[in-house]
């Protein structure tokens, strides 16, 4: 019961967030609308046990990416956006191939039952209170089998800093290069 | 109808508790968190030598209240371009961030919010910093350019020492092993040392990054009165600005709080476990006795007889809590309530004496301008923390694999991490003499 | 937790409402935020799994996906910045340079 109301709560808040976030004029508004939507999937993975994943949503995607949205967002102008129509006119294509895409994955869904297994509705999961401590877990994981898609990621990280920081550095004045 | 009713029952029967210490951390830390800003205005004016808050009250116990109806009563002010919403938001969004990183500490045996998770540290961390949001929300929905440009200086040095603060703290947990918070203090308690001893270098950078994280002197540029009209709260009047003021500080009791669980021992007396200093439980009762004491010995110099009838109510107050603290040592079938008792007054201490530690800054310690600050952050702070976690990586290293002994790796390293700041702060000071007389040039690792 | 096809549909919608933001939005830094919300329904997908085989992979992936939109969404606001320095112009009909 607590379980259900968990997931309908935090499940309608990243829902119409979601929907709030790419409707808005304001593009801080949006951004505050993506903060809730990822707050909301962070209740999401905690309500599925992923603990660190949990804490590192918050920490990295809200705490993190979303500070360097709000930022840019902030240091350019944006008066000039606001007073544009916010959609282009392929909204109505979009929102066909969107339906198109729900309608199929619910149809994929929906007819699981026939698979052996009983399908997606039935499957379950091992009871929570059995599980190992997930930040063990992942640390073990990530740091013998996944170790070198971790470096990967490290290096990766590194380019972008460096990416990053080069495009939006300024330009002296009078430099030719 | 009657499901939904019963499964609330359930639900409240099991998690009663939680809810009502949640509902006093939230009714009890605005609170307490308005008599450490008395307690601050009476240090700055005993080290400025003079006396502080005196009319409001028996010297000026009652300031805060009276601090808290004024501002209630003060007109809200919303300015005319603002938005709205955000405006209303981001005070709150402050406020809140603090107060839900408080629901994993750990105040007491069995006031418990959520204190057995197994992320403990990184969630108080982690929600804490969430009230960046607060301010730069606050600052932009002001629409003021005092505003926007002391939320976005504030932000940013929020973020850079964020992340000196998180490196410093992996210091205490590759020691203690684990993230959940009593699991630290409990490897505190069987290492038998706090590990302030064992990771001196981990303390220092966290204590500089937490002043930092909290916006408060030396790192106080984003609010400061002389620089900015107090940046992103200008606009904010009335109740809103004591939301903000009263996160602020909410803040630095949650930083203060983390700082004793990892560093400083939690609950433990100092020399927990040693056996043949078991007589140091017996030292709450007798702290506050000699408070007491020390009240009666004022009484006797008050200019006022008012004055010295409070001192001697202080003094009785002194007396009956030391007796309560006494009752578990003296009488044997209440003996299982010391544990509890002393962890709260050892709790209590550290966190106070950290806060103090801040506060004595504060009054000491002229403000470092910005690109001063993002330096300190960046070119030292960072890498010094980096540093830092190898070394004590390297210790454990030797210590588990080669069968060192735990004191001598880490002292080692120590020492290896101290040439190191030595060195940063070298290069700091070489940065430093260059910009200020002009000669040479400075080579930036970008513009060349 | 709830049977997986709760969070299958959850994940579906959240990726339906990026997708949307995606193609139709005209302002850069909203297509961007509508990719972050692409990837989080993925990992929700994956986090889904990983509770349901009980196999930490999903999880660590997951984190990938976290650290690898960290990445993206600093290399993205950094061509947004310099072009906007170039252009003025944060609208992606207006970036048309390459246009014949």
């Amino acid at each position: 019961m607590l379980d259900s109301v968990l997931f309908y709560f935090f499940a309608g808040v990243a829902v119409l967030s979601a929907a709030l976030m790419v409707t808005r004029r304001n593009a801080v508004h949006s951004a505050v609308f993506l903060i809730t939507t990822l707050l909301a999937t962070a209740g999401i993975f905690l309500q599925l046990r992923a603990e660190f994943l949990f804490i590192a949503q918050i920490i990295l995607y809200v705490g993190g990416i979303m500070v360097l949205f709000i930022f840019v967002i902030m240091l350019v102008r944006l008066d000039v956006a606001l007073h544009h129509i916010r959609f282009r006119m392929q909204r109505f294509v979009a929102v066909l191939v969107a339906l198109a895409l729900a309608f199929e994955v619910t149809v994929i869904v929906l007819l699981a039952g026939k698979l052996p297994g009983g399908g997606l509705f039935v499957q379950g999961a091992a009871p929570a209170d059995k599980l190992p401590p997930n930040t063990e877990e992942l640390a073990k994981s990530l740091f013998s089998s996944y170790l070198l898609p971790f470096e990967i990621a490290s290096v990766l990280l590194l380019v972008a800093m460096v990416g990053a920081v080069v495009m939006a550095k300024n330009r002296r004045r009078g430099d030719a290069s | 109808m009657n499901a939904t009713l019963q499964a609330l029952l359930q639900f409240l029967q099991t998690w009663w508790v939680e809810l009502v210490c949640g509902v006093v951390i939230v009714a009890v830390v605005p609170l307490i968190a308005g008599y450490v800003v008395l307690v601050e205005r009476k240090l700055m004016a005993d080290m400025q030598a003079r006396l502080g808050p005196m009319r409001v009250g028996p010297h000026g116990l009652l300031q805060p209240i009276a601090d808290a109806v004024k501002l209630l009563i003060k007109e809200d002010i919303i300015p005319r371009d603002s938005d709205a919403l955000i405006f209303w938001f981001a005070p709150v969004i402050s406020m809140v961030a603090a107060l839900t990183s408080m629901g994993a500490l750990y105040f007491g045996p069995s006031f418990r919010v959520a204190q057995g998770i197994n992320i403990g540290i990184l969630f108080v961390i982690g929600v804490s910093s969430l009230g960046f949001l607060g301010i730069i929300l606050g600052g932009w929905a002001s629409n003021s350019h005092y505003s926007i440009i002391g939320a976005i200086r504030s932000t940013a040095q929020l973020v850079s020492y964020e992340t000196a603060g998180g490196l410093a703290i992996i210091a205490a947990l590759l020691l203690a092993g684990t993230l959940r918070i009593s699991a630290i203090v409990d490897a505190q308690a069987e290492q038998r040392v706090w590990f302030i001893f064992l990771a001196p270098v981990g303390f220092f950078i966290y204590l500089v990054a937490s002043i930092a994280e909290t916006n408060r002197a030396p790192f106080d540029l984003p609010e400061a009165e002389s620089e900015l009209v107090a940046g992103y709260m200008t606009e904010y009047s009335g109740f809103r600005w004591a939301l903000y003021f009263l996160g602020e500080y909410a803040n630095m009791i949650v930083v203060a709080s983390v700082a004793t669980t990892l560093f400083l021992g939690g609950w433990l007396r100092p020399f927990p476990n040693v056996h043949w200093l078991n007589w140091l439980d017996g030292l709450p009762p007798l702290i506050i006795a000699l408070a007491g004491i020390y009240s009666i010995y004022r009484a006797g110099k008050q200019p006022v007889w008012v004055q010295s009838w409070f001192m001697w109510a202080v003094a009785f107050a002194c007396f009956a809590v030391a007796a309560i603290f006494a009752a578990p040592i003296a009488f044997a079938p209440l003996r299982f309530a010391l544990p509890g008792l002393n962890g709260a007054f050892w709790f209590l201490v550290k966190v106070s004496a950290y806060i103090y530690v801040f506060m004595w800054l504060r009054f000491t310690l002229p403000r470092y301008r910005f690109d001063q600050l993002m330096h300190l952050g960046w070119y030292i702070l960072i890498p010094l923390a980096i540093v830092n976690v190898f070394s004590v990586g390297v210790a454990m290293l030797l210590e588990s694999e080669f069968g060192w002994n735990r004191w001598l790796a880490l002292i080692i390293t120590t020492a290896f991490t101290l040439a190191v700041s030595v060195y940063l702060v070298h290069l700091h000071d070489k940065r430093a003499v260059m910009a200020s007389t002009g000669r040479g040039v400075i080579s930036d690792s970008y513009a060349g | 937790m709830m049977s997986p096809a709760h969070y299958l549909f959850l994940s579906l919608a959240l990726f339906m409402i990026g997708c949307i933001g995606v193609v139709t939005r005209r302002n850069v830094i909203v297509v961007l935020m509508s990719i972050e919300l692409i990837l989080n329904a993925v990992n929700i997908n994956l986090v889904l799994f990983s509770r349901v085989f009980g196999d930490v992979a999903g999880q660590v992936f997951a984190l990938f996906i976290i650290a690898d939109a960290a990445a993206e969404a600093a290399v993205g606001l950094g061509i947004i910045i310099a072009f906007f320095r170039n252009r003025e112009t944060l609208l992606a009909d207006e970036m048309d340079l390459l246009k014949w």
